[in-house]
């Protein structure tokens, strides 16, 4: 259904050109559930707004974006305006700015609904009050004509979801759905985002930094490192054998309950590169403790590590086989 | 247990928000708004009171009668041709209330249309816009407007086109630098995935999120184009005699300020008390409706 490849985005900056994302490949179809990971910057959210179409006006897009065999990149406002909200909707990670505060969130709801679909004024009322109630809002009936401040950020969230969700797009792109939100709310949200999925079956894109909730919300996932994916595969089967050096840094670089107090975290060298100047070879290079001279200066393949699973790192073997050891 | 404790969270929330004092209490307690809207509120009732009734004709000379000080028959005196200095003030409020009136309505439709067009479309567009008020910004208004009265000439028509396109420029800013900062908001990214275009994101998003900028703007411009009015009409390029005007009056009244300085006295107090009075409105509206002040978390 969706099909991305070689995926490139050029931001022009005053520093010069930065290659936000940089050949990023991935296929979706109805009913996939796809997590893209990495830390802040590495271009998680820039290929969801590449996806659409929502880029800032210095960015340059190359390679191909094909949904529903519809070529977008390059594609003109009129037309992506028309996929938006309709056959892609997208639930934002701040739900205390994702709505306008001077609207009623009936009327945000209903918004998407009365523009694609041209749906009368009492129509839209009767299925946003419907789509209120699925994503858990009591009396959805009553609370329909309230303003976003007299809820409280989980509910925002999942009216932020309805609102996604009021055309039933075929793909929903949810980014850090939950990462403003308090930890007792999260699971809530991402059970619901995990039910209307299945129920709609609709596709996901879930981008977050979070390896729990990749883990747990996601069959496949990529990581992303410096706008590249350095890691693709299943999610178990990744999490189960991790290949990239970088993947196996951030997964260490997570706190673990049960450790013994005093535990120090693991952390990475370094720091994240510039998008300016990131190095011609692996985007990692810089940090990883396996490179060696070759890594700097090329760009390293996906290799599969596995059925299904692929990881772009030149010096793939010796990792691998120092696991066997 | 996870959904009773939404419910509650719910409750709370909106208890909060009602709870939060309703605008007219809050504008009530707030002293530069309320002198403000009284003054304002006056200067309105006075120009309305003179389109029914006044103690006298403005027009009607009486020669015999000229300079008298207040009396119980002229409550604030006559002028140098016996006319009643009461009645020319009532009726002067109603030029200078239809003076701001069309002067800012000028701007306001104008600039902040163009201003919302230069936020929207962004590029050479907003170059264009903002460049052409700079260029208007570069001459001082009053000086631009006594040179476009004295090519178009002297009239009351005049002058307010005059004041109302050195408004536009004003306004255009205001609507840019605002509307820009709405357009980076979340929300507004939040609509654009929804797939709304540029203009129904304007109309819908950002205007209502600037309106009470806008408004703080119209007060302190109405203003602003009230003293215009008098400074052109003092100098003579302004209302035409004998339609009343308060500058008018000023500059008739500079003549004889030693025989009877009280003439400058009224029309000038006249002027700052709504001048006065607007931008106390103004300053009063702007405090009421930020909505960080407005709206307790």
């Amino acid at each position: 259904m969706l099909e991305v490849s070689d995926l490139s985005v050029r931001l022009q900056t005053q520093r010069g050109p930065a290659y936000a994302i940089r050949h990023v490949s991935f296929g979706l179809q109805s009913g996939d559930t796809l997590g893209l990971v990495g830390e802040s910057g590495c271009g998680k959210s820039i290929t969801a707004m590449a996806l659409l179409g929502l880029l800032p006006e210095n960015a340059e897009v190359t390679g191909s974006i094909r949904f529903d065999g519809q070529e977008l990149v390059g594609q003109n406002d009129a037309v992506l305006r028309r996929l938006r909200g309709n056959r892609i909707g997208m639930i934002f990670q701040e739900p205390m700015t994702a709505l306008n505060p001077v609207h009623t969130i009936g009327d945000q709801v209903a918004e998407p609904l009365r523009l694609h679909r041209g749906v009368g004024r009492d129509e839209a009322r009767t299925q946003t009050i419907r789509l209120l109630e699925r994503v858990g809002i009591h009396n959805a009936a009553g609370r329909i004509d309230a303003y976003p401040h007299q809820f409280s950020g989980g509910q925002r969230q999942r009216i932020t979801i309805a609102m996604a969700l009021a055309c039933e797009p075929d793909i929903l792109i949810a980014d850090e759905p939950t990462t403003a939100l308090d930890v007792t709310i999260q699971g809530q949200i991402l059970d619901l985002i995990h039910d209307l999925v299945l129920e709609r079956s609709m596709a996901l894109i879930l981008i977050s930094h979070d390896l729990g909730v990749i883990a747990q919300n996601v069959e496949r996932m990529l990581v992303m490192y410096g706008g590249s994916v350095v890691e693709s595969g299943a999610t178990r089967r990744v999490f189960g054998h991790m290949a990239h050096p970088y993947t196996r840094g951030l997964f260490g670089a997570r706190p673990r309950l049960g450790a013994p107090a005093g535990t120090r975290l693991t952390t990475i060298d370094g720091t994240v590169p510039e998008l300016v100047d990131l190095p011609s070879g692996c985007a990692f290079a810089d940090r990883c403790a396996w490179a060696q001279p070759p890594c700097f200066t090329t760009r390293p393949p996906a290799e599969t590590v596995d059925a299904g699973h692929e990881a772009s790192c030149l010096r793939l073997a010796a990792v691998l086989a120092q696991d066997a050891a | 247990m996870g959904s009773g404790m939404n419910v509650n969270i719910a409750a709370a929330d909106t208890a909060a928000a009602t709870g939060s004092q309703p605008f007219w209490r809050r504008a009530m307690g707030h002293r530069s708004f309320v002198l403000g809207g009284v003054l304002s509120l006056l200067l309105v009732l006075a120009a309305a009171l003179s389109l029914v009734w006044t103690p006298w004709s403005p027009y009607e000379m009486n020669l015999p009668g000229k300079l008298q000080p207040p009396t119980a028959q002229h409550w604030l005196g006559t002028d140098a041709f016996g006319r009643d200095v009461a009645s020319l003030l009532l009726v002067g409020a109603r030029n200078s209330i239809l003076v701001g009136v069309i002067a800012v309505s000028i701007g306001l439709i104008i600039g902040t249309s163009l201003g919302l067009l230069a936020s929207a479309r962004r590029g050479w567009v907003e170059e264009l816009i903002m460049r052409l008020s700079d260029f208007t910004f570069a001459f001082p208004a009053i000086l631009s407007a006594i040179m476009m009265t004295a090519v178009f000439g002297a009239g009351i028509v005049n002058s307010i086109i005059a004041i109302g396109i050195f408004n536009i420029p004003t306004f255009a800013r205001i609507t840019r630098a605002s509307a820009n900062a709405i357009w980076s908001r979340e929300f507004v990214l939040a609509a654009r995935a929804c797939g709304k275009g540029p203009w129904s994101i304007t109309m819908d998003h950002v205007l209502p999120n600037i309106l009470s900028v806008l408004t703080v703007q119209v007060t302190i411009r109405f203003a602003i184009a009230i003293l215009a009015e008098a400074a052109l009409s003092y100098l003579g390029l302004g209302t035409q005699p004998p339609q009343p005007s308060w500058g008018r009056m000023l500059a008739e009244a500079q003549t004889l300020l030693f025989q009877a300085p009280l003439l400058a006295v009224f029309p000038g107090v006249a002027i700052a008390l709504a001048v006065l009075g607007l931008n106390l409105l103004g300053d009063g509206l702007r405090d009421l409706m930020d909505p960080r002040l407005a709206r307790k978390r």
